[in-house]
């Protein structure tokens, strides 16, 4: 296994919008660095630049201070290791769910075994729905048809954008321990962006607190407990989720 | 053809031999000839080669100018709708030719590539074109950031930006206006064929008028409502076929 001086590492980011009548500082000071095989949790209210961060880490948003490693070269556009899903339109309408889930594939020339398109259908409970269209299908299939599709490039860094939002509390906890279970199996990192203080709490063994204030980085939680089916039952998760709730009310 | 449309058809049909018989007892057979005459004048009349030629004529003609519409609206379209600076810099333009009616051109068209063929076919491309580009662009323009960044993250180089997402968006609105399109071609279609050719059912009709002949008048009628007919049902399909996921 490749070992990193840095796998992911964000030095002093900053994002300032700049639109016609105003210029609009986003994100500033954003420090932290994420080792290969960990998760982090991105949190913060509305607004604070969550999804700014991601799309940055991603590639796909070009940032106006400091910069950002990944396998320690400075990250300048999308890499082909690291993968995207969002909270919506992450599928494309017109695509069957077989189509869509081989997509990432399919662009990169990368030939997949149906043997591994099919494992990880039943890993994710999503076999039977190939022809189906995205709209015909729950959010919750939905939002397992976007992972399979991410987890089928074999990414090494996974950034999931407020991934399970619109999902039921019951479903969402499935597909938070399917996430956890890919993760524990397979080699890769993660950074989910969550409302979700339980959510961030189970999945993320780091928690990294966004503001509105300056710097963003309001606090950084460490989460050493996480990793477990049953954490949600242990009294560390009650003290965590506790402790997170209190710097989120406290949070600008 | 699905079910109910062809009931719909039949229907049609039948309700408009019915109002067309009546009316033609009313008018007098020698103004309105009765439908009946009228179909038996269209066996003898498919039975000719001359009609065929008319028939050919015409569809050479519509199908040059959709063809020709649709291989220069439909990228220009796609482009435009997926590239703002572009789109500024040619709005303007639309935003003045779009309302034009394209038939008051054909005096100039005709002067610039002549009488014949080449002329019509320009002026019937011209006047799907516009339709065509509009709804071409404006279907690319609704693509979200959130699908860019889904497929850039996957990937994607330029071409498949337009290969999965733009052209595939854009599909039903593209479908949509070649049947509006279908609409008004055969109608222009009709009036650039009534002058300077000898050629095509919209002759034939004048044709038959001048001499009073009102059955085979009809039959070109008929003829070239048949041509829309199939042209639209043929676009219907298409897009069954080919948009399945905006019918789910
Ligand atoms: N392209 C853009 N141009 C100008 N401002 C933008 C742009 N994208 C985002 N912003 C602004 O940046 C701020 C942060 O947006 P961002 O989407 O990152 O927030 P977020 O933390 O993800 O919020 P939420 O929790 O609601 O998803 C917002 O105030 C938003 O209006
Ligand atoms: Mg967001």
């Amino acid at each position: 296994m490749a070992t990193y001086h840095k796998f992911l590492g964000v030095e002093g980011l900053g994002k300032t919008f700049f639109t016609e009548k105003e210029s609009k500082i986003v994100l500033e000071g954003v420090t932290f660095e994420l080792p290969f095989r960990d998760s982090l949790a991105l949190v913060g209210p509305s607004g604070c630049g969550k999804t700014t961060l991601i799309l940055a880490i991603a590639g796909l948003l070009k940032s106006t201070e400091g910069s950002i490693f990944f396998e320690d070269k400075t990250v300048t556009g999308p890499n082909r290791k690291i993968a995207l899903v969002l909270q919506e339109y992450g599928l494309f309408p017109w695509k069957t769910v077989a189509a869509n889930i081989t997509l990432g594939a399919k662009l990169q020339r990368i030939n997949v075994s149906d043997k591994k398109i099919d494992a990880i259908k039943k890993e994710l409970d999503i076999e039977g729905l190939d022809h189906l269209y995205p709209t015909q299908l729950s959010g919750g299939q939905r939002q397992r048809v976007a992972l399979a599709r991410a987890l089928l490039l074999n990414p090494l860094l996974l950034l999931l954008d407020e991934p399970f939002a619109a999902i039921d509390t019951v479903t969402r906890e499935k597909l938070q321990n399917e996430l956890l279970a890919a993760f524990i199996q397979r080699q890769f990192s993660f950074i989910v962006v969550t409302h979700s203080i339980e959510e961030a709490v189970f999945l993320g063994q780091r928690i990294i607190v966004l503001s509105n204030g300056r710097p963003s980085v309001k606090a950084i939680i460490d989460n050493p407990n996480m990793g477990h089916m049953d954490y949600r039952n242990q009294p560390a998760f009650f003290e965590l989720t506790t402790e997170l709730r209190k710097i989120l009310e406290e949070t600008p | 053809m699905r079910g109910r449309q062809a009931i719909t058809y039949a229907v049609t049909i039948v309700l408009i031999y019915a109002f067309w018989y009546l009316l033609s007892l009313i008018m007098g057979s020698n103004i309105l000839p009765d439908p009946f005459h009228v179909f038996l004048r269209g066996f003898k009349e498919i039975a000719t080669s001359s009609f065929w030629l008319h028939v050919q004529a015409s569809i050479l003609r519509i199908f040059a100018g959709l063809f020709f519409a649709f291989i220069l609206a439909v990228p220009a379209g796609l482009v435009l709708g997926s590239n703002q600076k572009l789109d500024r810099l040619f709005s303007p333009l639309i935003y003045l030719g779009y309302p034009i009616p394209k038939i008051v051109l054909m005096p100039i068209v005709f002067v610039l590539f002549g009488i014949g063929d080449i002329g019509k076919i320009v002026l019937l491309t011209m006047i799907i074109f516009f339709q065509l580009l509009i709804t071409t662009r404006d279907s690319a323009r609704k693509i979200s950031t959130e699908i860019i960044y889904s497929l850039k993250s996957l990937g994607a180089t330029r071409l498949d930006f337009y290969i999965h997402v733009v052209w595939p968006v854009s599909l039903p609105g593209i479908f949509t206006s070649l049947r509006i399109g279908t609409g008004t071609a055969v109608a222009v279609l009709f009036f650039i064929e009534s002058i300077a050719t000898n050629r095509g059912l919209g002759f034939y009709i004048i044709d038959s008028w001048g001499r009073a002949d009102y059955a085979t008048m009809f039959v070109g009628i008929i003829a070239l409502s048949l041509i829309g007919i199939v042209l639209y049902e043929i676009f219907d399909l298409l897009e069954r076929k080919f948009c399945k996921w905006k019918n789910q």
